[in-house]
């Protein structure tokens, strides 16, 4: 430490944290906004249909829209668990 | 349109000097409170007395729309429609909207401005669905800049012009600055809240004694063309009707030794 960083106010202002805090949330509201109508029902269904099968968690089913440019990926990501023998 | 959002941000305001600053440069202007059962703009543009008619009872076909418009005292070219105080909020209908406005624009009005609610509710949505341009009015402050972004995704995806796949054109009017403590780092800067809500600037109305003393007179703060907020309005009309106008009162007043000394008396 340098004697002039004594003196330098190393503190983020709270301006400039409530200016990141806002980015984070804003862009969560955006994604949530943009998702089709139809995703949240997508969503239940197929984790209807993989219950069918494997003894999941709803938790650990995870479907998510991302946009690409023109191209929408739909990301179903299981965790299944460990596999009987 | 005007809108924000959340309440209490200066929309009211902002919609008495922005319309009273059209008429001003000569435009025929008339401003609509949609604000059912809460109604202020009468008080803020000082006609609360002259009010007989309003925008529910013309809707209804109680009264016709002139009966209802109240010309400003102050203005030539301007008039006031007034919210229902009493009536019950779905009272507006979107054809009765339509309706009006359609009368307003047959009878030569140039503008035709519409104060929206706070909120997200009906009369909210009825004040941006005819929209073709908005206005929405933000404070450097979290939950007013998290709520104006909301208020944007509505517009852009359930107004009349989103519907036929147009855009509404949006304009970020940022009130109650205060460029001192953006300095110190309190408060949130305006290329900030330009950075986060992605929207044009129309204008930085700085945080101003004058807005209160205006409407305890019941006279819109554009009038004050001594105070910083009655020409920051003046500047952001100007750029509404196509002027370019440079940004003022960015940056904190540089007071004086004598002014710094005698702040406290003055």
């Amino acid at each position: 430490m340098t004697f002039f960083d004594y003196f330098a106010n190393k503190k983020p202002t709270t301006a400039s944290l409530a200016k990141e805090r806002l980015q984070i949330i804003v862009a969560h509201e955006r994604n949530l906004r943009n998702q089709p109508d139809y995703l949240p029902a997508l969503q239940k269904e197929i984790m209807e249909v993989i219950c069918r099968y494997v003894d999941v968690n709803v938790d650990d089913v995870d479907v998510q829209l991302d946009k690409n440019g023109n191209c929408s990926v739909l990301e179903l990501n299981v965790t299944l668990p460990n596999t009987r023998n | 349109m005007i809108t924000s959002g959340k309440g209490g941000v200066g929309k009211t305001t902002s919609s008495a000097a922005i319309s009273s600053g059209l008429a001003m440069h000569g435009h025929k202007t008339a401003v609509i409170d949609f604000d059912i059962g809460l109604r202020n703009l009468d008080l803020i543009m000082n006609c609360e007395r002259r009010v007989v008619y309003d925008f529910v009872n013309v809707i209804n076909g109680e009264a016709t729309l002139h009966q209802a418009l109240i010309r400003d005292k102050r203005c030539d070219n301007l008039y006031i429609l007034p919210a229902s105080q009493t009536r019950d909020k779905d009272a507006l209908t979107k054809e009765g909207v339509e309706k009006v406005l359609a009368e307003l624009a047959a009878d030569g009005f140039e503008f035709i401005i519409c104060d929206s609610p706070a909120g997200i509710e009906h009369g909210a949505f009825m004040a941006l669905y005819f929209a073709d341009e908005a206005i929405v009015v933000a404070n450097p402050e979290v939950s007013s800049v998290r709520d104006s972004d909301r208020i944007l995704g509505i517009l852009q995806s359930k107004s009349r012009r989103a519907e036929n796949g147009e855009r509404v054109a949006e304009h970020l009017l940022l009130s109650r600055y205060n460029a001192e403590r953006v300095e110190r780092g309190e408060m949130l800067g305006v290329e900030d809240v330009e950075e986060i809500l992605a929207t044009k600037l129309l204008g930085v109305i700085p945080e101003c004694e004058s807005v209160l003393k205006a409407s305890n007179q019941g006279l819109p703060v554009i009038h004050d063309a001594q105070s910083r907020a009655g020409q920051a309005y003046k500047d952001a009309v100007a750029r509404l009707l196509g002027n370019d106008v440079e940004q003022r009162f960015l940056t904190p007043e540089h007071k004086g030794f004598f002014q710094r000394l005698f702040r406290r008396s003055a």
